[in-house]
């Protein structure tokens, strides 16, 4: 039992008559699946569901050194940004450990709106407030006054056009907008954005909790929208290759560590970490995350123990699943640079019995992003999305 | 709402024992299988493994976690079920149905220590 009484967001009255199974998760008590995990992880892959992101952490940076001071904490480069557009990086220690990974939106000039992780929000909004020393900003926390919805696969535009009444087709990857509530919904400003952690196209919804409450029951009882649940969440992220901060990212994990460079953007004169960087760049770094593909359907969980051909420890599991999609025991793990090439050997231990496995990519399914034709084939992959 | 079968025993732990004369069967309940969700690997012993009462013998693995199995019996495995191997969703098919470990027991008095069916609801339904 735990002294510390979790947050219930805009939608747990929603949840609970749902039936949802409800757990801890990241300060709040979360719904982590409705019917089943597989079910809900299969309705984004190949038609529509919406989850309950309220936990998320909001917080807005205003005034005349907005962008100098979010290109001071962040790793991607938003200089000169379009309104609109919306970029993945990180916040970093000096070290080039994680405080953690993010998204920014440009909301307007000298405005930007900051996603963080929810078991992050108090750890990073006192990181912000220490970092903004000699920056003429306005950091307002804003986590208590947004829900925020995700409506995730194919039929994602239409439900939320169709069923939402908010108009979404011409917003492109990774770009937002604010939006005007329809008739019939609570009154108040709206951020909507073509983004994910499902490796699917979808919207990210932000409104008031009225709103977003509004929005919900109008999605689940149109029936054209599954609830789903955190479970479906983290196995629909985890086989497209995102990371999430506490599993592939941390203070020890640093975005070279990862595999995140190219969110990380060196040639910036300045970022917190970016010294670090250069030089773990430079060096080489001791450990590397690596995709590993076992032989059996035993599942490599957190935590367990990857060991080379010979039976050494070599590095650990950091997220591991029998992939719904492929049909295959995968796991992302951390592991000594020696032995993260693609095609080695390796061994997870599951319990008392060890698995052979091979290195891969990891990412173990492909993401159906909506993408434009007009869209650079440079821009894309450099702001292109991981969200947690 | 889970499905509770009289005329066997039950650990608090989820794991059911059907007795036939020396033998017992062993598996997960439908109560456990409800918790667990989407079954997608049983860690079963090989035959000849020595079990232990309240010991470890093997896992239950749904997509979310892996839920340790617990031995209600001491004794000797003698078959397991290898259709498990293949379609582990058995389990949430018919958990009664599809046992996971035939013992030959040690010690049958061990079968006192675990609850009717009527005792291990009441068990369920105060979790």
């Amino acid at each position: 039992m735990t002294d510390i009484m979790e947050k219930k967001t805009c939608l747990y009255d929603e949840h609970v008559a749902l039936g949802a199974l409800m757990q801890p998760f990241g300060g709040f008590i979360m719904p982590i699946q409705y019917t089943n995990i597989v079910d809900e992880h299969t309705a984004v892959r190949t038609d529509c569901g919406v989850f309950d992101v309220s936990h998320m952490g909001e917080v807005r940076i205003t005034g005349v050194d907005a962008e100098r001071y979010v290109n001071h904490i962040f790793t991607n480069d938003i200089t000169d940004a379009p309104t609109g557009q919306i970029y993945y990086g990180m916040m970093l220690y000096p070290n080039g450990g994680t405080v953690d990974d993010l998204l920014v939106y440009k909301m307007g000039k000298d405005d930007f709106f900051l996603v963080i992780n929810a078991a992050n929000i108090d750890k990073d909004v006192a990181w912000m407030q220490q970092q903004a020393v000699g920056f003429d900003i306005n950091l307002d926390h804003q986590s208590d006054q947004y829900g925020q919805l995700a409506v995730q696969g194919p039929q994602a535009e239409a439900v939320v056009e169709q069923v939402l009444g908010l108009p979404c087709k011409e917003l492109k990857f990774y770009t937002t907008k604010t939006a005007t509530v329809p008739d019939g919904f609570p009154s108040g400003q709206v951020i909507i954005s073509r983004t994910g952690y499902t490796g699917e196209d979808g919207f990210e919804i932000y409104g008031s909790h009225d709103y977003i409450r509004e929005c919900w029951r109008k999605l689940i009882q149109s029936g054209r929208c599954k609830p789903c649940g955190l479970g479906c969440r983290d196995t629909l992220r985890f086989e497209v290759g995102l990371p999430l901060y506490g599993d592939e990212l941390s203070a020890y994990i640093s975005p070279v560590m990862a595999g995140l460079s190219m969110f990380c953007k060196l040639d910036k004169p300045e970022f917190i970490g970016r010294d670090a960087l250069i030089q773990q760049k430079t060096e080489g770094v001791a450990q590397k995350l690596v995709g590993i593909e076992l032989e059996g359907k035993a599942i490599p969980r957190h935590g367990y123990p990857v060991l080379d051909a010979e039976g050494n420890t070599v590095g650990e599991v950091t997220t591991g699943y029998h992939c719904i999609s492929v049909d295959k025991s995968v796991c992302m793990a951390l592991v000594n640079s020696a032995v993260a090439k693609l095609g080695t050997a390796l061994q997870v231990q599951i319990r008392k019995k060890t698995f052979r496995g091979v290195v891969v990519k990891k990412k173990f399914y492909d993401k159906h992003y909506k993408k434009y034709s007009s869209f650079a084939s440079n821009e894309y992959t450099e702001n292109k999305p991981h969200r947690g | 709402m889970s499905n509770y079968q009289s005329g066997l025993r039950y650990s608090e732990s989820h794991e059911y024992v059907r007795v036939e004369g020396q033998f017992a069967y062993i598996g997960i309940t439908d109560y456990a299988q409800h918790a667990l969700g989407n079954i997608v690997y049983v860690d079963m012993p090989e035959v000849d493994d020595e079990v232990t009462a309240g010991e470890e013998f093997g896992a239950v693995e749904s997509v979310k976690a892996a839920s340790d199995l617990i031995s209600p019996v001491s004794g000797t495995v003698v078959e397991i079920n290898e259709a498990l191997e293949d379609q582990p969703e058995l389990l949430n098919q018919d958990a009664f149905e599809n046992w996971i470990i035939k013992v030959q027991m040690s010690d049958p008095t061990e079968l006192d220590e675990l609850m009717d069916v009527e005792a291990y609801k009441a068990h369920c339904e105060n979790a």
